[in-house]
């Protein structure tokens, strides 16, 4: 694993050809399986259903409120619709037709949105998506899952099928290095944190594409004398909140990793918990600092919000320089 | 196929539904009484001759389904269900609006038996109907989908992606039922953002388009006769009158939501008028 951000990495699966893939697969053994797109088959590759199975894909043109329309009447009928598009058309171009039309009847129409965060950096902000984790969030009977790499989305893509309701999954653009192996590595279960390294000073916790570079950055911090634990907080509703707590308790310092507005995403589900749960902790947050991003190749942006693992490092580095304030508080009891 | 049931028996029950619409609006204080008048006849002639359902079965895979997409017109649409024998009727009648109630404003699709979509929002009703007809053909049944609109609701762009995907996509059994009863909150349509020649605009996005005098029930039942015999994707332009039945509300913009007064003398006023007239 190096420290390099690399976005092309020509000899890994995209996440999203990932998910194509899956799907695919999916469909030969579920024929309740099927999908929907908005002139964004092969960007978001569901086209790969398409071509298994041409009857059980609709593009609708480009269409993003008929897109969603149409999945929840497919699902009104005894379908598994996964619709598919761009992050920011699915959280706001259709976003309404997703919480009116899907969740408010409790659909189970899985929205698996491509080019989420900075990913699809020369674009421009038309179509980076900075703001998917807190409108998907704030939409009742809504999931939200974030993978970190390809194999992850695969399993979550497995793993959605049996949520009852709508469910939400947002990864990047390019074939983004991984942060697994294989999905024999590790456990995945929507809304259990996966602990990826453990420590004792500070706390990690980061969801989707940078979860690599925080992984990377917890090691780069062992060699500084810094024990940091890493914590993949993949499914972003419903969070994990023992396991943040438990965080808090042991390293009373958390640094947060998202590529996502610093307002209304991880970082903020992660500051809510700890708030209520009357622990001692500092939190520091690492996103978009709620502001409309430069265009630019995703590695660019990356290192430029701190969300490579050199300014994960350097971020922990600053928060272990301040001081807690000292309270009367006995949680520890 | 079509209940055989009279054209004088769907008249009698859209005057009662006239009736259940104007003490419901009394029993909830107030109400979308304009479209709701307007839509009456024809969602009679639909769930008492051509819709395909069964009251004791609403979850039939193979039934026809309906919806109400301009769903602030739960007021006519709700009492129908309850009619047709989906809910009772008392309970709806007296519930209407209540806090709790399973019957408010707009419909809920998970708390009313015989309500195929939750609508309230514009614009919705023709996407999810055009999902449901490629799901139903994907499953192999051929049924109808009836989608009703108001006309103000043309005016949200989701419905022309709508039609445009009902035409690509073949959809014979797709009738759009478009509520032509002239105004929206601020006006008459074609001052607020005309709409005209609509006929043509469905025509050309690939509708047969049939219309008719939606609150003349001969006309009605032609209408829908038409439709469910031709090959879709059909649109009816039904034209009707807002707040018909009622003639203080007849044709004016302010009937769009209407609060009666607490004073059942004015509540009688308005039912024996409805009794009284011939429609």
């Amino acid at each position: 694993m190096g420290t390099a951000w690399n976005v092309y990495d020509a000899n890994k699966m995209s996440s999203g050809a990932m998910y194509g893939k899956t799907l695919a697969e999916l469909a030969a053994k579920d024929p309740r399986i099927v999908g929907v797109t908005a002139d964004l088959a092969k960007s978001t590759n569901i086209g790969l259903l398409g071509e298994a199975f041409p009857d059980r894909l609709f593009n609708v043109g480009i269409a993003e409120q008929n897109l969603f329309g149409v999945a929840a009447g497919l699902a009104k009928v005894g379908f598994i619709p996964f619709a598919s598009t761009f992050a920011i058309f699915a959280c706001l171009r259709g976003g309404e037709q997703v919480r009116t039309d899907c969740a408010y009847q409790k659909l189970p129409v899985k929205v698996i949105a491509t080019h989420g965060g900075v990913s699809f950096g020369a674009a421009g902000s038309t179509h980076h998506c900075i703001e998917d984790f807190a409108i998907m969030r704030a939409i009742p009977n809504m999931t939200v899952v974030i993978p970190a790499d390809a194999w992850e989305t695969a399993s979550a893509i497995k793993a959605c099928i049996d949520v009852p309701g709508p469910f939400y999954l947002r990864v990047g653009r390019g074939m983004e290095p991984l942060l697994h192996e294989s999905e024999e590595e590790y456990t995945f279960e929507i809304g259990k944190a996966m602990k990826l390294k453990d420590g004792n000073d500070v706390t990690i916790i980061s969801c989707g594409v940078p979860t690599r570079d925080a992984l990377i950055a917890g090691m780069m911090l062992e060699e500084q004398g810094v024990s940091a634990q890493v914590i993949n907080m993949h499914t972003l509703k419903p969070i994990d909140a023992d396991a943040i707590i438990e965080a808090a308790v042991k390293t009373r310092r958390i640094v947060t990793v998202e590529e996502h507005n610093i307002i209304g995403g991880l970082g903020d589900a992660v500051a809510s918990v700890l708030a209520q749960s009357g622990k001692r902790c500092i939190l520091t947050k690492i996103g978009i600092p709620d502001e409309f991003g430069p265009i630019g190749k995703p590695e660019d942006l990356y290192a430029m919000y701190k969300l490579s693992s050199q300014g994960i490092m350097e971020t922990v580095m600053e928060l272990m320089g301040k001081e807690i304030e000292e309270d009367d508080w006995s949680d520890e009891d | 196929m079509p209940n055989n049931v009279s054209i004088d028996e769907l008249k009698a029950k859209a005057k009662e539904l006239r009736l259940n619409i104007v003490q419901t609006t009394f029993n909830a204080t107030s109400g979308h009484i304009g479209g709701s008048l307007s839509s009456a006849d024809m969602l009679i002639a639909l769930y008492f001759k051509y819709l395909k359902v069964d009251p004791a079965n609403p979850d039939w895979d193979e039934r026809d389904r309906f919806i109400l997409s301009k769903g602030h017109c739960a007021l006519s649409y709700v009492p129908c269900l309850a009619m047709r024998g989906y809910l009772d009727l008392d309970e709806v009648m007296k519930n209407f609006n209540k806090t709790e109630s399973a019957y408010g404003m707009h419909p809920d699709s998970k708390k009313i038996k015989g309500c195929d979509a939750s609508t309230g929002s514009l614009g919705h009703g023709l996407p999810i109907g055009v999902g449901m007809c490629l799901g139903l053909r994907l499953k192999g049944i051929d049924s109808k989908v009836v989608v009703m609109t108001g006309d103000g609701e043309c005016q949200e762009g989701s419905n022309w992606e709508a039609a445009m995907s009902a035409a690509h996509y073949k959809l014979k059994n797709l009738i759009w039922i478009i509520d032509r009863n002239h105004f929206e909150i601020d006006g008459n349509t074609e001052s607020v953002m005309s709409l005209e020649p609509l006929d043509k605009k469905v025509e050309s996005f690939g509708f047969k388009v049939i219309k008719c005098n939606g609150n003349k029930m001969e006309e009605v039942d032609a209408a829908l006769a038409k439709a469910w015999a031709t090959e879709g994707p059909v649109c009816i332009i039904s034209d009707t009158v807002k707040g018909y039945g009622l003639s203080k509300f007849e044709g004016k913009a302010t009937c769009h939501y209407a609060s009666f007064g607490a004073d059942p003398a004015e509540v009688k006023v308005y039912l024996d008028e409805i009794k009284n007239r011939e429609f």
